[in-house]
């Protein structure tokens, strides 16, 4: 199962979005925060300065799941792939990798790759990195991702010590290693360009504290300095050969504690690159920025889910209620009014930019559009066989961005359907996500999901698969239906991406008529950049893609 | 006069000119008949004599009328929000506008006054008992446990008010107005107790006590019908400002996000949602803070003209 | 006098025990997991949980974590944040600005402060004093986030003078505006004290002797009234140097600055008990210093004290 490095971003990184603060308006200039790095001291050009946050963790692959770090991580790491801007998995360390039976890999690596320290990038660096990541002992936050991995089961045992390894992972020679998944899965190979999946070199096992804080790595840039709470600055890999070499001096990731600095440095030009745009500014950025603005789709899917166990939502008068519910949510208004067109409504349960998401084609997706008629007439239809007891709570974590909206949901549900609907917040993201992981948190609860790597699968398999109910994986509802589960089997097995997508809608069908989750809608990529640089492009995972700006 | 004064008088003859000579006027007549004033009594008639007495009870008893029949003011629904209508201007329909939410402005305000007015008063009753009682306790009984007593106000003094509530508030998921009294009683009650306990040590030493001492009554009796009703003036004052004190800090932590919640209708909560459209709507943060503003200020006047009243000292001028 | 100090020293140990207990049961009387925050929207495995609990003895009861706690504290060790880096670090690094943003609040609220309340109870009952003690209650009465707010629209928004976000390091000018956000409510209440204690010294039988000796208006009003009229007011401002740094949670998140403020905001939000107390315990360290320290000007304003024993 996957965990998103995005995830903290969708939860609780965006405080600060939150609003404690006014936004200069863009036009006066003169606010320019505290202006940008230092980290210009390269002799050809001038560095990159873009927007980031400070990284949760030291700076290992393995244990870094969020964005603040994931987007320093992959800057100075390589892994087997790499992801163009529209989601294609090309290689980047890796040569081949090839299955007959998507469930034995056999992995070759390019020759004469070396990290920033000069020693040389083998087949040896990945497996060991990946055991290393996969150890209970070492506790790394990205350790389910080798779940698939044979040998998982004995390396994230509670008492597993620190030498035991995947026994799935075999190195062949120099350049060649081989892994048995434990079933077959013919996606995985797009998964490879996950942090979680680069390799480490040699020296970092001795002290992994101290290599996290200056981390040697095989990527376009190399760490120079890391200023805690202030700036990371990278510089261009000389040893690098791959197919992202930097386009530019260097990358200087400054960091804001706060959206709007980051506006008004955005705004002036004191900073090139940025992924973010305050709430205080969302209704005028792309007339202020014109040209330099960036609002696209994003692979952000945004809902919120009721359990299958809800006494109120079970069984036929459940259904019809789930889908009254969702036709009395205004989606397309909430999304102008509050959001100004930085999202936009849901059509399906897989975000656009990944194949096969954002289709409007599912049967049944009318049930996402609102209709105040409908919603009515659907709830009373729902009441006549079961009366609807209590009130309908929705419940959102506090910390994070999400207020506003959860208080438009619910007026929208109570206004048409004319029962009680009330925001429940948490004050902290640790508890929300407690209360849900243990299945008390009674009523409704937003979810949402942003994937680690682009496949349509990622978006439905771990989040309503019975395989990943009941505390196993990221179905927090418990949705369970053999049918749906069989459909995307079928999909996973399909030879090419056209049959997979064909079972994917399929799949996607059900889910329209028992909504497991009510979709609400995508979260786009939004942005901007400075008059001095060019060549800006944000990837499919709205991160830029930094190693190709011009400056 | 005692008789020894009386005694006195042949050796001051001359000191005093004799009775006979200046007889006794209307103005030194002395009422025997009317009940003695108390020091309310006195401290009363000097407050309604007191503009800024008069203005604070008036502006309370608006905010008492307004807290209690707010939909007497308004025929809108704090509660009822429809995007289509969000960020409106003043009309005859939403005098003061409508918010993000497509709330009316004018409703939510007068509503939530309720909650203000709640939970600062009824954060008022609890940290003064609580801060009352410890107070008279460690001051009556003095010795062991009134170092016990202020060491453990001490360390509740320590840990100011909104830090301590910051961090209740953000460990309990469903926030109540309750909560918020709760949480603001136990950290709140630290100046209540040292003003009680100086008060109580002041008069436990003063002859009314001895006497009732020495005529056998027993010490809770004493504490409870002597000592704490000559010493509850100061407790009063600032008992009065803590209420306003309370009602700033439930706004502050709704702000922050660890008090209420954003279903309840509290100033707090809707001056933090103005708080992204201030560049477009600077009204809509307007309207709750004067509201707050307002509520505040005449808890806290109140304080003031009381105590200026009670004080002999400041009631010559 | 050192006899004084020490005893006073010792005093603070069990108040300092008891404010750290208190901070460490709130933040532990939870029903959240902080790993659960650590870990996002999807679940970390359960054996990586557990191992993360046991790094941070969140698995021990707290009076347990509370003991290794001050057993580490007491060897100068703060131990490590939730983003492993040394909590003493990260104090260190955001302890600097509030300092100064402290500091400038202090001196504003002071020397405005005393000298307002000064003109006003030597001029009690004019219109000076009146407006000068509405002023003041409005100050009150108004909470901090809005008049933080207002002044930031005001003067960054629509004048342009200020900088809207002071950022990551800031300079004393930038601090000048929270400074003074800080301390406005102190300011009131340090005018109506110094107002109160003036008038009732002014009109004290020293100060018409002193008059009546043909002391110059000004050197009486140094040497006798102010200086006998501060000893209220010293004592507020040393404890609201407490009171400062807590509501500096408020100011900082306001201007966007960097210090312990958005330092413990951010730890209470991710229920990072250690560094909450560890943070807090430093706030009651010098809340206790502070009123030490005024304990300790009072013989220096008053030479009737003395701290013989």
């Amino acid at each position: 199962m996957a965990l998103s490095r995005r995830s903290m971003i969708l939860g609780t990184a965006a405080t600060g979005t939150a609003a404690f603060t006014l936004a200069a308006c863009g036009g006066n200039g003169d606010g320019g925060g505290t202006g940008g790095g230092s980290g210009n001291d390269g002799g050809s050009g001038e560095a990159v300065l873009a927007n980031g946050t400070e990284p949760e963790n030291p700076l290992v692959p393995q244990n870094t799941s969020e964005v603040g770090g994931g987007r320093v991580i992959d800057s100075i790491f390589s892994g087997l792939v790499y992801y163009t801007h529209d989601g294609k998995v090309e290689n980047e360390v890796a040569e081949s990798i090839e299955s007959e039976d998507n469930q034995t890999w056999t992995i070759k690596i390019a020759a004469d790759q070396k990290f920033s320290d000069g020693t040389p990038v083998t087949a040896q660096s990945f497996v060991d990195a990946w055991n290393w990541g996969a150890n209970t002992a070492n506790a790394q936050k990205s350790q389910s991702f080798f779940q698939p991995i044979e040998g998982f089961d004995v390396v994230s045992a509670d008492g597993a010590t620190a030498d035991q390894t995947l026994s799935g992972l075999t190195v062949v020679d120099e350049t060649t290693f081989t892994v048995k998944l434990v079933s077959a899965q013919s996606d995985f190979p797009s998964r490879l360009g996950y942090s979680a999946y680069k390799p480490l070199p040699a020296s970092a096992y001795d002290d992994m504290a101290a290599f996290g804080e200056k981390p040697v790595g095989n990527g376009p840039y190399m760490v120079e300095t890391w200023t805690h709470d202030s700036e990371i600055v990278l510089v261009p890999n000389p040893e690098y050969s791959g197919p992202r070499a930097a386009q530019n001096a260097g990358l200087t990731f400054v960091i804001y504690a706060d959206p709007d600095t980051l506006y008004n440095d955005l705004s002036s030009s004191n900073v090139d690159v940025a992924d973010q745009i305050p709430d205080s500014a969302l209704s005028t950025f792309e007339d202020e920025l014109g040209d330099r603005a960036v609002n696209e789709p994003g692979a952000v899917f945004q809902s919120f889910t009721i359990p299958q166990n809800d006494p109120n939502f079970s069984g036929e008068a459940g259904k019809l209620r789930r889908q009254a519910i969702s036709r009395a949510i205004n989606r397309q208004e909430i999304c102008d009014s509050l959001f100004f067109g930085t999202r936009t409504p849901a059509t399906d349960f897989v975000a656009p930019v990944i194949d096969g998401g954002g289709a409007t084609d599912i049967p049944g997706a009318e049930v996402l559009e609102f209709d105040e008629a409908a919603a009515k007439d659907l709830w009373a239809q729902a009441e006549a066989l079961q009366p609807f007891s209590g009130t309908f709570t929705l419940s959102y974590n506090a910390d994070g961005p999400h207020q506003s909206w959860v208080e438009a949901v619910c007026n929208s549900i109570k206004n048409t359907l004319g029962i009680e609907a009330t925001p429940q917040p948490f004050p902290a993201f640790g508890e929300f996500r407690e209360q849900i992981t243990a299945r008390t948190l009674k009523g409704a609860f937003r979810s949402g999901w942003q994937a680690d790597y682009p496949s349509a699968y990622n978006f439905l398999g771990p989040l309503y698969s019975t395989a990943a109910a009941d505390g196993k994986g990221s179905n927090d509802g418990d949705y369970k239906n053999p049918e749906f589960d069989a459909l995307l089997a079928e999909g996973l097995a399909a030879p090419d991406i056209d049959a997979a997508i064909e079972k994917f809608k399929a799949a996607e069908a059900i889910l329209m008529e028992d909504l497991p989750v009510i979709p609400l809608w995508y979260q786009n990529t939004f942005g901007g950049f400075s008059d001095k640089v060019s060549n800006v492009t944000f990837g499919w995972d709205t991160v830029p893609l930094y190693y190709a700006v011009t400056k | 006069m005692p008789s020894d004064a009386r005694s006195l008088r042949p050796r001051a003859e001359h000191f005093v000119a004799p009775l006979e000579e200046t007889p006794l006027q209307a103005v030194d007549a002395v009422d025997t008949t009317s009940a003695p004033r108390s020091m309310w009594g006195e401290a009363f008639r000097v407050l309604v004599r007191n503009p800024v007495f008069i203005v604070s009870a008036l502006l309370i008893l608006l905010v008492l009328f307004v807290s209690a029949f707010p939909g007497l003011l308004t025929s809108q629904d704090p509660t009822y929000g429809v995007l289509g209508r969000a960020n409106q201007g003043p009309s005859a329909e939403h005098p003061f506008g409508t918010t993000t939410q497509g709330y009316d402005v004018l409703a939510r305000t007068l509503y939530g006054t309720r909650t203000s007015v709640t939970v600062g008063f009824f954060t008022m009753i609890l940290s003064t008992l609580i801060g009352g009682t410890l107070g008279a306790l460690a001051g009556y009984l003095g010795g062991f446990f009134d170092a016990v007593l202020s060491r453990i106000t001490d360390i509740f003094f320590a840990v100011p008010l909104i830090l301590g509530a910051i961090v209740i508030g953000n460990r309990v998921d469903h926030v109540t107005v309750w909560i918020v009294v709760v949480v603001l009683g136990v950290f709140g009650w630290t100046n209540i107790a040292r003003i009680m306990r100086g008060a109580v040590i002041s008069v436990k030493n003063q002859d009314f006590v001895t006497a009732s001492t020495a005529l056998g009554a027993s010490r809770p009796v004493i504490l409870l019908k002597h000592v704490i009703p000559n010493a509850i003036a100061p407790v009063i004052v600032t008992a009065t400002v803590n209420l306003g004190v309370f009602i700033v800090a439930e706004a502050t932590l709704t702000f922050l996000g660890v008090g209420l919640p954003p279903t309840s209708v509290s100033w707090g909560g809707d001056i933090s949602a103005a708080q992204n459209a201030l560049r477009t709507q600077p009204m809509m943060l307007f309207y709750p803070s004067m509201a707050l503003a307002i509520t505040v200020l005449s808890f806290i006047m109140l304080g003031d003209a009381v105590r200026d009243a009670l004080d002999p000292k400041a009631r010559k001028r | 006098m050192i006899w004084y100090i020490g005893r006073r020293l010792l005093q603070m140990i069990p108040v300092f025990l008891g404010a750290t207990l208190i901070v460490y049961l709130m933040a532990f009387a939870s029903s959240g997991d902080p790993i659960a925050a650590i870990a996002g929207d999807k679940p970390i495995s359960p054996a990586v949980q557990q191992a993360l609990r046991e790094q941070y003895n969140l698995d021990k009861p707290v009076l347990v974590q509370w003991l290794i706690y001050l057993g580490n504290v007491v060897q100068g060790d703060f131990g490590v944040g939730f983003n492993g880096r040394p909590i003493m670090d990260q104090i260190v690094a955001a302890f600097p600005v509030t300092i100064r943003l402290a500091l400038i609040a202090v001196v504003i609220e002071t020397i405005f402060g005393v000298i307002a309340g000064v003109i006003a109870g030597l001029k009690k009952g004019t219109i000076f004093d009146t407006t000068l003690l509405m002023l003041s209650l409005v100050v009150i009465a108004v909470p901090t986030f809005v008049i933080g707010f207002t002044a930031q629209f005001v003067l960054g928004v629509k004048l342009g003078v200020v900088q809207i976000n002071v950022g990551r390091d800031p300079s004393w000018e930038n601090l000048l505006l929270p400074g003074f956000v800080l301390g406005a409510v102190s300011f009131a209440y340090v005018l109506r004290l110094t107002r109160t204690s003036v008038a009732e010294v002014a009109t004290a039988d020293h100060v018409r002797t002193a008059t009546a000796k043909g002391l110059s208006r000004g050197g009486v009003i140094t040497k006798h009234i102010l200086r006998n009229s501060l000893i209220p007011v010293v004592t507020y401002i040393g404890a609201d140097l407490g009171a400062l740094m807590g509501g500096a949670i408020v100011t900082e998140r306001i201007f966007n600055i960097n210090g312990i403020g958005s330092l413990l905001f951010r730890a209470i939000n991710a229920g990072e008990s250690p560094m909450i107390v560890s943070l807090v315990t430093l706030l009651v360290i010098i809340f206790l210093l502070a009123n030490l320290i005024v304990d300790l000007l009072y013989a220096v304003l008053d030479p009737r004290i003395r701290y013989a024993q």
